[in-house]
Formats: structure tokens, sequence, C-alpha cells
């Protein structure tokens, strides 16, 4: 009994993971319906980029994230800006294809530049930390990253619903053309948007590689548990992909409690259950 | 002044029609005049060539842009090695018999995945493409996650020579590409392409003049879905080993084909073709090159789409107002055609 409470928090806690997977895919779809299929290679990116600087600078990763947050986020708007505004419109393909191929490059880069030995960032003691909690003892990283987690989400809560930034992305998501009217610059929004989830990828991506290690090949599957997470909690709701990280997580702990080989695919087959069941996810945000 | 006439055909489809058949034939007699290694490449290009069209049917045509189709060739592949190490069947009963499971399959898949829009739907096909890829790996008759071989007495069972299978194999490749395709032009030239052509082009429109767009999308799917299996038995006929990573790998078996019709032209007919030649000529010089060679791929892949989305074949046909599967309707008067 104790063992499968144990399973079910390790999977509540892996959920805020996944909520910061999630988080970045939601805010872009939300504020210029794109659907980034790179976004796994960008956390994946993240990742490397904060072993580099923790190595070369010889800091922690939580350190490191001081110089690689600002970087992501250069890099979002950068790419937003010089690549991906171009694809957007109301054909769904070319934003779809052009990250595609972004996703195969960038995976490909890194695997040219770090080779495809697994890599893992190293945060001290803090890794192997815990508390007891009763029977029951809750790993202080794990911890620390769900708590990572609700602060990233209520900042993006806060972000959108209570800045003038918020009232731009809600502005140009409700009609890009008003917006244009109101003196914003669709082009400009846009790229911060994708700042914004990319500052929020760097964050998933530290936390994750000092998790379990990684590789260059490893994005897709990250790409896939964040959209799990946002289509189990509902499209459009920040906290529901937080919800949905949780299920997923949940579910993929109790599978392998009951089988290690049925790990993924307890996560996969829970997602598919939702769709069937309610496929607009579990807390769709309610249409005006 | 005379009437205007409606034709399909063009002098130049006519042409491409007598230069396919003649191309077809000599494609044929290959075991006679190639090698065998040129074999092997052959038709590793017409395995590919039909799974880039396949894809264009779907993506291009219908606007279900998946990039989980790797689903439905391990699937034939797998089925392929069950069917015949387990029920008994003959390699190519076998793969007929795939392709039939596949489409029964792709039904209830559809009924869940349909509910994804644009690119949500995308990522739901890979979803799908990871629990097939896990599921496989769970069965220890078939290997586990290591995968199997076929056994030698299957593989003799379709000829009692090496030269023979090898002669039969390229034909099943080469004969499973002109089928797939004829049967996509068939498709296209039917009143269900007709159909799908109008959604393409506006699903608001084509809902009102009476189409069941649920209804021809998920047709597409589940015929896609069928050859898909098909043409993936027929390939890991040439490989005889299957592992769920290489029968379920998306850069094989999807990203590939993407880059192949997204370079060559998506949503006509001869993009897959032009796109396919291009692809293999790259690779016959990059391949060395590894990651280059894919980085390359995709960094010509977003080019393409930015700068020319209908790819080559789309500038080929703009300027010079060619079509060598003649689609589209073209009135003229009697004295144009006269002139020409």
């Amino acid at each position: 009994m104790i063992e499968w409470a144990n399973a079910v928090l390790q999977g509540i806690l892996l959920g805020g993971l996944y909520a910061l997977f999630a988080a970045g895919l939601s805010l872009i779809f939300g504020v210029m319906r794109l659907v980034n299929i790179a976004h796994g290679d960008l956390i994946v990116l993240a990742a490397y980029l904060g072993l580099s600087t923790s190595v070369t600078l010889g800091v922690h990763p939580f350190v490191a994230l001081l110089i690689v947050l600002p970087l992501m986020a250069a890099v979002g708007y950068a790419l937003q800006r010089g690549l991906l505004n171009r694809t957007l419109g109301p054909d769904i393909l070319p934003p779809l294809l052009v990250t595609f191929g972004l996703s195969v490059i960038i995976q490909n880069a890194l695997l040219e530049g770090y080779t495809a030995d697994p890599q893992k960032l190293s945060a001290g003691p803090l890794e192997t930390a815990s508390i007891p909690l009763g029977e029951l003892s809750v790993g202080v990283m794990p911890l620390l990253t769900f708590g990572i987690a609700v602060a990233v989400i209520a900042g993006l809560q806060w972000i959108f619903y209570a800045t003038g930034l918020g009232r731009g992305f809600r502005a140009v998501s409700d009609n890009q053309e008003i917006a244009q009217l109101m003196g914003l610059n669709k082009a400009h929004v846009f790229g911060l948007a994708m700042a914004l989830a990319l500052a929020v990828t760097a964050i998933a991506g530290i936390l994750l590689g000092i998790r379990t290690s990684f590789d260059p090949s490893i994005g897709g599957g990250r790409l896939i548990f964040g959209f799990e997470a946002v289509i189990i909690g509902g499209l459009g709701s920040l906290w529901g992909t937080l919800a949905g990280g949780v299920i997923l997580g949940v579910a993929q702990t109790v599978g392998a409690k009951i089988d290690p080989g049925w790990q993924l695919l307890a996560g996969h087959i829970a997602f598919l259950l939702v769709l069937a069941v309610r496929p607009n996810g579990l807390f769709p945000r309610v249409e005006h | 002044m005379s009437d205007p006439v409606v034709s399909r055909a063009t002098r130049t489809s006519r042409i491409a029609v007598v230069v396919a058949l003649l191309a077809l034939i000599v494609l044929a007699a290959a075991p006679w005049w190639a090698g065998r290694a040129d074999m092997r490449l052959m038709s590793e290009i017409f395995l590919y060539l039909s799974l880039a069209s396949l894809w264009n049917l779907m993506a291009g045509y219908a606007g279900l842009v998946s990039v989980g189709q790797q689903a439905f060739v391990g699937f034939g592949g797998y089925m392929l090695f069950a069917l015949t190490v387990f029920g008994g069947l003959h390699p190519i009963a076998a793969i007929l018999l795939a392709g039939l499971l596949a489409s029964a399959l792709s039904v209830p898949i559809a009924s869940l995945i349909f509910r994804l829009k644009g690119a949500y739907f995308a990522i739901g096909t890979w979803v799908v493409a990871e629990v097939f890829r896990l599921s496989f790996a769970q069965i220890s008759a078939l290997g586990g996650g290591s995968g199997s071989s076929l056994p030698v007495g299957i593989v003799r069972s379709l000829a009692s020579s090496r030269s023979g299978r090898e002669a039969l194999t390229y034909w099943l490749a080469l004969g499973a590409a002109a089928v797939v395709i004829l049967s996509v032009y068939l498709f296209l030239r039917s009143q269900r392409g007709l159909a799908l052509t109008a959604i393409r082009d506006s699903e608001v429109a084509a809902s009102g003049l009476g189409i069941n767009i649920w209804r021809t999308k998920l047709e597409v799917y589940v015929v896609t879905s069928a050859l898909t299996a098909i043409i993936g038995g027929l390939i890991f006929l040439q490989k005889l080993r299957i592992s769920p990573d290489a029968a379920f790998s998306i850069n094989d078996w999807t990203a590939f084909v993407i880059f192949i019709v997204v370079i060559g032209g998506i949503g006509t007919l001869e993009g897959p073709i032009i796109g396919t030649i291009i692809f293999f000529a790259l690779r016959e010089f990059l391949a060395d090159f590894g990651t280059i060679y894919l980085m390359v791929l995709g960094l010509v892949a977003i080019i393409v789409m930015l700068k020319a989305p209908k790819g080559v074949w789309g500038l080929v046909r703009d300027r010079f107002d060619l079509e060598l599967f003649p689609l589209s309707y073209r009135v003229r008067l009697d004295q144009d055609r006269k002139k020409t």
C-alpha cells in the first residue's frame, strides 16, 4: 500500500516537470496558434547549454540558469522574428513542416557538437537530499521541481492577465488585425511570446538535466509528454497543463510500478483515454 | 469562332504516359541488366517513392499532416514476421493480410485522433506510433525490444535461389510503387478525388456543397494506412530483420518521407517522384557526412517551404505550364487547339 502511495506521490511531483514542458507549448499556441514540433529539442538544447555553462564556469546548474534563461529567450525572439513569423497564416502546413525541419536540425547539430553520449547536470548534494514524510520520504529535488513549476505557471498567469505585455498577448490572440490597428506590432508581440516560452523551456531543460541523463535524441519524447499534458489539461488553460502534467506523471509512475516496461505506455494510454472520453481535455478554457 | 473544348489530357501528359510505360518495361527487366547492389538501391527508391506518394495524398490533398506513419510501416513489418512465423502464411499473403489488418485498425485510431485539429493531429499520430513501438517491444515472441530475424525457411519459400528471391523482392517493390502511384492518380481523378480537392481548397465551401468532410478524410486515412502497412511489409521483406526501433523509426519512415514530399512539391502527384530522385541523389553525395546530411535536408526543406511552398515541381509547373498527370481541366477554343 505504502509503495503505491509513494508511486502516486512521485508521479505528482514528476507532473511538475511535464507541466513545464507543456507551459511553453500552451503559451505559444494560445498567442499565435503555432504548434512548435521543435519544442522538445529546444528543451534538450537548454539542457546542453546548461551543461556547457556549468562545466566551463564551474557553477551550479541553477546559477547557470542566469545565463541559459536569457540566452534561450534571445534565441526564441530571434527564431520567431527571423523564421517562424514568416510561416504563420491560414495554412497549417508551413509552421508544422518548418518546425519539423528545425527539430531535425537542432537534434543533429547537438549530435555533432556533443556526441550521442548521455550527459547529466550535477546539482551536488541537492540530488540525494530528502525530507521524511510519515512513512514516505520525498526527494528535495522533485519537490523543488514541482514548486518551481507552480511558481512558473502562477507567474505566466500573472503576466497574461495582469500586465501590459499579457494584454498584448491576449489582444493578438483574440484578433490580430484589430490588435495591429490598436498600435500593437504583431511580429514583436509574437517574438516576445516565443522569448517567454523559451525562457520557460530553459528552466524545464535545466531541471530535466538534473533529474535524468539526456542525449540529443530525446527531444521528441519530451515534446510528446508536453503535448499530452496540454491536451489532458485542456487547450488554452495554463493551470490545466499542471493538472495534465500531474495526471500524466501519475499514470507513468503507477504504470512503472505494475511493470517497468509499462511506464511510457501507461502515460500514452491515459492520454488516449482522456481523448476518448473528454476530447476537449479535463479543464478546457471557457469560450467567451 | 468554334465551341470551347474541355480536356484533361495535354500533349505533355500523353508523352508522359508513353515515357512512363517504357521506363516501367526497362525497370522491370532490371534483373537482367542491373547488379545486385543497384537492384537493392532501386527497390529502396521504389518503396520510398510509395511512402512519399501516400503521405502526399494524406497531407497534400486531405490536409491530414501525420508525423506518425511509421506506426503503419512498422505494423506491416511486424505482421509479416508474425503471420509467417506463427500463422504459417506465405510472405506475400502475409503482407496483403497486414494491409487488411491495418485498415481495420486505422478506423478506431482515426475516431480518436481525428478529434485533434491541425498540428495537434500531427503530434497525436506520433503518440499512436509510440504506442505501437512500445507495445511491440513488449511482445517477447517477436523478440521484444531487441527484435528478430525472418527464419531461413520462410525466406526460402519465396524462391529457391538467391537471385530468384532478389528478383522477386525487386519486382514486388517496383509493382508496389506502380500500383500506389496509379491508385493515387485514379483516386484523385474520381469523384472522391474532386471532393478531396474541394476540401483542400476550402473546407467550408466543400461542406456547403454537400461533401461529408469527416468521411472523405477517413477514407483517405484508412486507404493510406493499409497501403503504408503493405509497403512496410515489403521494406522488412528486403531487410529480413526487424526491431521496434527500426520498425517505428520516425527519422526513417516519416522525416525522410516529409522531406521528399516537401522538396519535390507537396499537393502534386509529380512532387514525390521528383523529391525521391533529389533525395537519393543528395544521399549518394552526402551520406558519408551523416548528421551534416540530415541538417542539410532539414535546411533545404525549410527554405523550400518558405521560398517555394509548392516545391521543385511547383516551380517547373508554373514556369512551363506542365502537368504529367492530367488532373486539372483545361478549357480551350478549337482555334487554339489547332495552333498547338
